[in-house]
């Protein structure tokens, strides 16, 4: 990825097959053959059909793939965004079942506590009679961001390609992007996190690692983008729940299927949460239909469970402890 | 002997005084407080904000609180000293120096307090070398950064002709430094016409500035709240409001502290019972716009009932969550008020700074009503199980910092009255003069 044009024209066939390719069970576009390893490994014997960037058809050893590793962005350039991308999310409620597999992958992925929530399932309820679904909640990166407007040092920012990142290392916790979010998708390191202190440079793009006493959220995983892939959250949802994808390309993915960002959008009544409030977030969401809330609750761990005490009835929440 | 020479003598003698023992003792207990606030900041800084009450819902707490309550006593001070000197109010002279000094102290005593919040507290300079103009905290900055430039060289230009009486003053009994002091903080006033002129000039055009800027400065304030879309903040009254009730509980610190300096240096010539009646029933109207403020913001909201308001306004009338506090700040800051100083029949200095104490203490609750439960009721609804996320409450550490904070400003004013003259001389000899002073090059009708 060194020509600038070369990328764009890349990354967006490459984005397209991704979700073709890994249905498939062939890893396609985003393993460029250079990441495979020349030195020091033994051939397992299996092969494996590769599609090389240039469209041709490639059989490589098992053992001689590597895992691509995303580019250090450095905290200048993580400003930019990548080129001619526009990120989006969509989250189907009625498929969400409260697996919390987004929010672990995602806890995970950028080594937060575990009380520390980026992606929150929450549970609601619109109305008296209307049903109780589940609501995962990453950050919206919106277009007309309240958190970047308040931010008296510029310590988050919103890029070219949509994203909403912010600077840990400029950031001076005055938590007023926390105040001003409408979606509390923000959260603070009150103490300091030492499962965090990996050996790795920082990078605005990764958010790892934290730092102690200032704000952090969800990022939409740009360095997962920058290699082919989709965010740990959508990575992870086990109900293909959570699509991403790129508004400009009008293509979205749960990993499984590609989809049409406008017609999945229109054909399921996609809208987005708190409309009103004129923050014009990225994300979107599908109305819950048909959802079985109850299917959330089990195997649920108690503690979470009690979170939503106030939304479930009594027996739902006694159920298991007998 | 005069009434002129009268009011020197007296009045620069104050200086002459030896802090007693029961003042030593005071200002060694405050002391404690502030080092013990020190300790409660280090510790803070040390362990990160965990050992705080906020948590991701509730950002900002007491600190919070504080910073509105100091920053409100000092344009309260510095508005209501000003608009009192370019309206040549005769009665007010020998309370202006206290305003003044109410104004400068919590100026300086009040901007920390935002920054016990700061997370990052080694990267503040970053607000100077990064600052962004589209964020109210910038606003902030600037504004109070102007108001406190323009009030110290205020308070300075003030203390000039004083501090030429007292240089002069030979029959002092003062320290070598203690004159060494008022020499060059008169900066050599030698009293000719022309410098009177001159300063009376300057004096009167700094008050001038002072209105807007102490204005504007609050406004900003409110709008740190205010811009965001919180359910509760996002009020276009809330500047008016906040600027409001910050001169309502400035008239109010200020009738506290005149009784208090009035006992303690028994002034009682001086501050009269003239001047608790006046200032009670300048309370007493702000008592009454501020009624009149609350009751439109709060029942606006109820009427149009949103959901999320109506959900915050029932935790204000929960005696579970904020009913309490909402009945106790009501009883404090409007009932007691308006039932001492509105009836003649309890109205005397004891009583009306009694009001004026719960009304301080009412407006503090206020602070806490408008700031918490609105960061715990956010449009997503709180599903959590840690306490400490769901609902606010202070720690030791924010109290021992809060108090060690309320401390200082004690320490300063307290300190002060020791080293200038707590009712200004000059202004007592202004008020002496038959004719009246002009305003602006106007005279004022006979």
């Amino acid at each position: 990825m060194k020509d600038k044009n070369d990328d764009k024209k890349k990354t967006r066939r490459d984005f397209l097959k991704l979700g073709l390719a890994s249905g498939a069970g062939i890893i396609a576009g985003g393993v460029v053959l250079g990441n495979i390893s020349k030195d020091g490994k033994t051939p397992s014997g299996e092969t494996l059909k590769l599609l090389a960037p240039d469209g041709s058809l490639v059989e490589v050893d098992k053992a001689m793939i590597e895992e691509p590793k995303p580019p250090h962005i450095n905290r200048e350039e993580a400003k930019k965004g990548i080129p001619g991308r526009n990120f989006v999310m969509v989250v189907d409620l009625s498929k969400c079942k409260n697996a919390r597999k987004c929010t672990e992958k995602c806890q995970k992925g950028h080594h937060l506590p575990p009380d520390q929530e980026w992606m929150k399932v929450f549970l609601l309820k619109d109305n008296d009679v209307g049903p109780r679904y589940w609501f995962p909640r990453p950050c919206y990166h919106c277009d007309n961001p309240p958190c970047v407007k308040v931010c008296p040092v510029g310590a988050t920012y919103k890029r070219q390609d949509g994203i909403v990142l912010i600077d840990t290392k400029r950031c001076i916790g005055c938590k007023f992007c926390m105040s001003a979010c409408p979606y509390s998708a923000r959260t603070f390191n009150w103490n300091e996190n030492e499962g965090n202190h990996v050996n790795q440079e920082y990078s605005p793009e990764t958010s790892v690692p934290s730092e102690l006493g200032t704000v952090g959220k969800c990022d939409f995983c740009p360095d997962r983008s920058r290699i082919g892939k989709v965010p740990y959250c959508v990575d992870g949802c086990p109900m293909g729940a959570i699509y991403f994808g790129d508004a400009n390309e009008d293509a979205v993915t749960n990993g499984d299927a590609t989809v049409r960002l406008t017609t999945l959008l229109e054909e399921n009544g996609g809208y987005r949460y708190l409309e009103h409030l004129g923050t014009k977030p990225r994300v979107y969401y599908l109305p819950p239909v048909g959802v079985e809330y109850e299917r959330g609750l089990e195997d649920l761990d108690e503690n979470i469970k009690l979170r939503y005490k106030d939304m479930i009835d009594d027996n739902d929440l006694t159920e298991n402890h007998g | 002997m005069d009434n002129k020479t009268k009011y020197i003598k007296e009045l620069s003698a104050l200086v002459e005084n030896k802090p007693t023992a029961k003042q030593k003792l005071w200002l060694v207990f405050l002391l404690v407080l502030i080092g013990a606030g020190a300790f409660a900041f280090f510790y803070q800084l040390r362990n990160g904000q965990i050992v705080t009450g906020m948590r991701d819902n509730v950002v900002w707490g007491i600190y919070t609180i504080f910073f509105v309550v100091f920053l409100g006593f000092s344009y309260a001070g510095a508005l209501i000293a000003s608009i009192l000197h370019l309206a040549r109010v005769r009665w007010a002279k020998p309370i202006v120096r206290i305003l003044e000094l109410i104004a400068v102290f919590s100026l300086i005593v009040g901007p920390p307090f935002i920054l016990f919040c700061l997370g990052r507290f080694d990267r503040l300079l970053m607000i100077f070398t990064h600052g962004r103009l589209q964020s109210p905290i910038i606003w902030d900055v600037i504004a109070i950064v102007s108001d406190l430039i323009i009030s110290i060289v205020f308070i300075f230009i003030t203390f000039i002709k004083d501090f030429a009486l007292l240089r002069d003053n030979t029959e002092l009994k003062i320290p070598k430094w203690r004159r060494k002091f008022y020499t060059f903080f008169a900066f050599n006033y030698k009293c000719t016409l022309k410098q009177e002129e001159l300063l009376n000039k300057a004096h009167d055009i700094l008050a001038a500035i002072l209105i807007p800027i102490t204005i504007v400065a609050y406004s900003l304030l409110a709008c740190i709240f205010a811009m965001t879309l919180k359910t509760g903040w996002h009020s276009t009254i809330f500047a008016p409001y906040f600027v409001l009730t910050a001169v309502f509980s400035g008239t109010a610190l200020v009738i506290i502290v005149l009784w208090i300096v009035r006992k303690v240096y028994k002034l009682h010539d001086y501050i009269t019972k003239k001047h608790f009646n006046l200032l009670g029933f300048t309370m007493l109207v702000l008592c009454l716009i501020y009624g009149y403020f609350t009751f439109s913001e709060y029942f606006t909201n109820w009427y149009g009932g949103d959901l999320n308001t109506m959900m915050i306004l029932s935790k204000l009338l929960s005696f579970h969550e904020y009913g309490w506090m909402m009945l106790t700040y009501i009883l404090l800051a409007s009932v007691i008020p308006i039932v001492i100083i509105g009836l003649p029949w309890f109205r005397n200095v004891s009583t009306i700074t009694f009001a004026a104490f719960t009304t301080l203490t009412g407006l503090i609750l206020h602070r806490f009503i408008v700031i918490i439960p609105t960061q715990e009721t956010p449009f997503l609804p709180v599903q959590d199980i840690r306490p400490e996320y769901i609902s606010y409450s202070a720690t030791w550490v924010e109290w021992m910092l809060t108090l060690g904070g309320v401390a200082a400003f004690l320490f300063l004013f307290s300190a002060a009255t020791k080293i200038v003259p707590v009712i200004s001389i000059s202004e007592m000899q202004e008020s002496l003069k038959k004719k009246k002073l002009k305003i602006f090059g106007t005279q004022p009708d006979e």
